[in-house]
């Protein structure tokens, strides 16, 4: 543990999430550059794979455990831990204390993970006190908060306060943000239907608001939208808060190929 | 309830474009109001972190308190009858009707009568059975369970009710204007008043009992409680254990947030509070007063994992806000409850194995937590009946073995990389052109409604030990 | 042991087991016998603690946004007029059914002549009725009556037209503030049969959430405020 460092320049472990790993890497560069700006040092432990979430959520509570002390052991070291993901963060800071509760060794190391542990833009603006990002967007885009963001961890305020800085983008806040996109992970393969249901009033709130690119904090919902409002033939493009806030949004949005030329 | 029977009415539910705008009409409403009467109330959230603690009380005492409340409603010339199970129930109820020589009875809403299959117990005995709140009436006469708690028709339209009177109200003109809202509010009112004068007993449920004075509390916004209750001259409160309170203070904290949460009013039009019969010299109400108490798997959830359950006032805020219960309505559940609330008390009633879709049916968004007036940790209890259902081998074993695949992969970390960095890549290049998959062998659960977005390409591990071993990070 | 017994002990040992207690705890006892005698008060919202004159006008908004008519009347005589035009505004009969509640008794009648008073509980022909409201909280606009021959719970439901006098003594903030008042009156633990804590005229939005006055009560509620 690193003290006196840890008020200058913050060790900060990556959460990577394994949405991010496997579907989109891009988010996981864009919270590096994001964390090394607002001047922490940022490591990426090997070990890590899965917060152990679809484990929980499904009832296996034996294998969540066995997650959950895994991810435990590997991030001990840092200062902080981050992720680009409130559902992510969220089943570290607050599910994991629960969940290894009676767990007499684990159970104070799952407190100490959970009180280092934030979500990416959170993090940034409430720990690292960043104000503002040096990335331009000029693009009208709408921001939907994820269920873990908004309602777990209490993120609203902070990737908007961010978004305001970045220049020439402009936010159009769509109806019913509070509202499901309907991903609630395997639940969006359970009951596809009703699953579909649910992401077809987001991408009608989407499209009400008239923007041009749709942002959220967590790659889950991201998926789950940009999969529906693909298959409606919308236009609107789906990108990760934290691309946009990196400036990193060369890369095709979410579910669409790479231009020609 | 299996696997088939909740999708397959979900479909049909989501299928039903004429449910759905009703749907749709009904949650906006009832999310709006309750937003509104919330802003109006700066004590809101105290009020409800009170209620929540006379909650918890309550059922940390409740042998006691169901002592205290027992004496009063004797001390008030009532009597009480406490009733293990929903069968023991029934039969209380149809002694003291035939005892009264009851041939007509009226009801106030109740959803404790419903569990039990009071009325159609009563029906059997030579007993007619008049639901007086409108929207049960409108189920009655259609033989159908209400779909909402508080709102029990919320999925009919007016041109089917008044095909329901026209096939149920006999004796009335044939042409007879029926054409608006008006109209059928009209006509249901001449017709129940008819059997709140005939009746011989009425029947209530109750929204709360206190201790304090032994009263049992109703509350309507149409009267129909009221004239069940004061006109026969038999008045049968049934009502399930965890409905009481210590005092009229707390039953005046639970009142400020019941109806604020489930429709968005202040207060309903009528709060009715009834201690005992009438008294020497009052003009008019019951002569008798009886309160049946319903246990009925009630005390079993007291003393488990499940308790927080019945904090539950019975509002229907978590299903107005629930995104589930919004999309696919009440009568897809298949239980009496339905909802997030539904989703914990049907399997604690009922037993996981009858209803495992239920708690399964969620996102785990939160929302009805975050509304709950007594705030029950709804999704964590639905988590833990999910814990059960696993213990038990309940989920599909394709469903089993993909999350016990997935579990093993992300406990050896080199395995799950080397899966990672072989797979994306390869389901990368079969959307090259893409950028999204419109459908994908064995993935149609998603893929049949929805696009799935394509894999960037690399894996993240690989591409950042690419850029560790050339020096870039 | 009976029936009723047996049930009785089933369910409360249950609930014993449940709880892991027994049923000889001074300690539970003690602390549920303190919570029913001290009956503390909760958070009672600070718009029910305003000035009397501020929660007369909260009452009266409440009421009208609940859809009742609300009359304030500076004479006794201009409330029992204000009740006849009101009858003959909605064309019905001159006609009004009451209790025996010496406050209505004592209303000088005689300055509306037309009108016919009928005393006892409502008849189902009866078109309107009066009742005195014992109480009211101004927090929500909510009238409290009690059941008794002074006001028979019936004239609140079935006349389609409901008059409640209130004085404005009468007149408190909150529910707990009309409780305290109730208790005064009737004792510690004790309540009368029925109180009807009424906050507006019947209503129903069952029907494809249309609101419909006079479901099965009033139709029109019309409080006459004796200032």
């Amino acid at each position: 543990m690193t003290t006196d460092a840890a008020t200058k320049s913050p060790l900060v472990g990556l959460f990577v999430t394994c949405l991010v790993d496997l579907f989109r890497p891009s988010i996981g560069f864009a919270a590096i550059k994001l964390l090394k700006d607002a001047g922490a040092r940022v490591e990426v432990p090997e070990s890590q794979t899965c917060c152990g979430q679809p484990a929980y959520n499904s009832g296996d509570r034996a294998d969540a455990k066995a997650l959950a002390r895994a991810v435990i052991e590997t991030f001990e070291g840092f200062d902080y831990v981050v992720a680009p993901s409130g559902s992510c963060a969220g089943m570290l800071k607050v599910h994991y204390p629960d969940l290894l509760a009676d767990d007499p060794a684990f159970a104070p190391r799952a407190r100490t993970l959970a009180d280092k542990s934030f979500e990416l833009t959170s993090f940034l603006v409430e720990v690292l006190g960043v104000d503002r990002v040096e990335a331009r967007f000029g693009v009208n885009v709408t921001y939907h908060d994820s269920c873990s963001n908004l309602r777990e961890l209490k993120v609203r305020d902070a990737p908007r306060r961010l978004l305001a800085g970045v220049d020439g983008l402009a936010l159009s806040e769509m109806e019913e943000t509070e509202v499901c996109c309907g991903f609630g992970g395997a639940f969006s393969i359970k009951y596809p239907d009703i699953a579909n249901a649910i992401v077809e009033a987001k991408a009608r709130n989407i499209a009400k608001s008239g923007a041009a690119c749709l942002l959220a904090g967590d790659l889950g919902c991201l998926l789950h939208i940009a999969g529906k409002l693909s298959r409606v033939g919308s236009s609107v493009e789906c990108r990760h808060v934290a691309e946009v806030l990196a400036g990193m949004t060369e890369a095709p949005a979410i579910g669409q190929a790479r231009k020609a030329g | 309830m299996a696997d088939a029977s909740f999708k397959d009415s979900a479909a049909r539910a989501l299928a039903d474009a004429k449910f759905q705008r009703a749907l749709l009409n009904v949650k906006r409403g009832f999310i709006v109001k309750r937003a509104a009467a919330k802003s109006k109330l700066p004590e809101f959230d105290q009020l409800r972190d009170e209620a929540r603690a006379i909650k918890d009380h309550t059922l940390a005492h409740l042998d006691l308190y169901l002592e205290a409340y027992e004496r009063k409603v004797v001390e008030s010339g009532g009597e009480v009858h406490f009733a293990p199970t929903a069968a023991d129930a029934r039969s209380i109820v149809l002694r003291l009707c035939r005892d009264a020589g009851a041939r007509l009875v009226t009801k106030g809403k109740s959803m404790v009568s419903e569990e039990i299959g009071l009325n159609a117990h009563l029906e059997a005995a030579g007993i007619e059975v008049a639901e007086t709140d409108l929207g049960e009436h409108i189920s009655q006469i259609r033989g159908e369970a209400p779909s909402h708690i508080i709102a029990p028709v919320i999925h009919l339209n007016k041109e089917e009710i008044a095909e329901d009177f026209v096939r149920t109200h006999r004796g009335l003109p044939q042409g007879r204007p029926l054409g608006t809202v008006q109209d059928l509010v009209a006509e249901a009112r001449a017709v129940l008043r008819a059997k709140f004068i005939a009746a011989d007993v009425g029947i209530t449920g109750a929204n709360l009992l206190i201790a304090e004075t032994g009263s049992s509390v109703v509350v309507t916004n149409e009267g129909n409680g009221d004239l069940t209750e004061t006109l026969p001259r038999l008045h049968i409160v049934i009502a399930s254990i965890e409905k009481l309170v210590p005092t009229l203070e707390d039953a005046c904290t639970v009142l400020r947030l019941l109806a604020r949460s489930g429709t968005g009013q202040d207060i309903t039009t009528y709060t009715t509070f009834a201690t005992g019969p009438a008294r020497v010299g009052d003009p008019d109400g019951p002569r008798q007063y009886h309160v049946v108490l319903l246990d009925n798997g009630r005390s079993e959830i007291l003393g488990g994992e499940f308790r927080a359950m019945l904090r539950c006032i019975r509002c229907g805020a978590c299903l107005n806000h629930c995104p589930v219960y919004g999309a696919i309505g009440g009568h897809a559940y298949g239980s009496l409850y339905p909802g997030p609330m539904g989703a914990v008390l049907t399997p604690a009633l009922y037993g996981i194995d009858h209803a495992r879709d239920l708690p399964n049916a969620s996102s785990f968004c939160g929302r009805c937590e975050e509304v709950c007036p007594v705030a029950i940790p709804l999704p964590s209890l639905m988590r833990k009946w999910r814990e059960r259902d696993f213990e038990r081998g309940g989920p599909p074993l394709a469903q089993r073995l993909v999350l016990k695949l997935w579990a093993l992969a992300a406990k050896r970390p080199r395995l799950y990389h080397a899966l990672g960095s072989g797979l994306v890549p390869f389901l990368a290049r079969l959307v090259k052109s893409r950028g999204s998959f419109r459908s994908l062998p064995f993935g149609s659960a998603w893929t049949g409604t929805r696009d799935l977005p394509a894999p960037q390409g690399k894996t993240f591990h690989a591409l950042y030990q690419e850029q560790k071993r050339s020096g870039q990070s | 042991m009976s029936a009723t017994d047996q049930g009785r002990l089933a369910v409360l040992s249950r609930i014993r087991d449940a709880l892991g207690v027994t049923g000889r705890d001074r300690t539970r006892e003690a602390a549920v016998e303190d919570r029913l005698r001290r009956h503390k008060r909760g958070t009672i919202p600070a718009l029910a603690q305003a000035d009397h004159e501020a929660l007369i006008e909260l009452m009266t908004t409440m009421l009208v946004n609940q859809g009742a008519e609300v009359t304030r009347a500076s004479t006794p005589e201009d409330a029992a007029r204000a009740m006849a035009e009101d009858l003959r505004a909605h064309d019905l009969p001159f006609i009004l059914r009451m209790g025996s509640d010496p406050t209505l008794g004592s209303l000088p009648w005689d300055a509306a002549p037309a009108l016919q008073r009928r005393i006892g509980p409502a008849k189902a022909e009866d078109r309107a009725a009066l009742s005195r409201a014992v109480v009211a909280a101004a927090e929500t606009g909510t009238l409290f009556l009690v059941s008794g021959a002074d006001n028979p719970t019936t004239l609140a439901f079935l006349p389609e037209t409901h008059f409640i006098l209130i004085r404005p003594g009468d007149v408190v903030g909150s529910y707990e503030d009309a409780f305290d008042r109730l208790r005064a009156i009737y004792g510690e633990g004790r309540l009368p049969r029925t109180i009807n804590l009424i906050s507006g005229p019947s209503r129903t939005a069952d029907i494809e959430q249309t609101i419909v006055r006079g479901a099965h009560g009033p139709k029109r509620l019309h409080v006459v405020l004796l200032v």
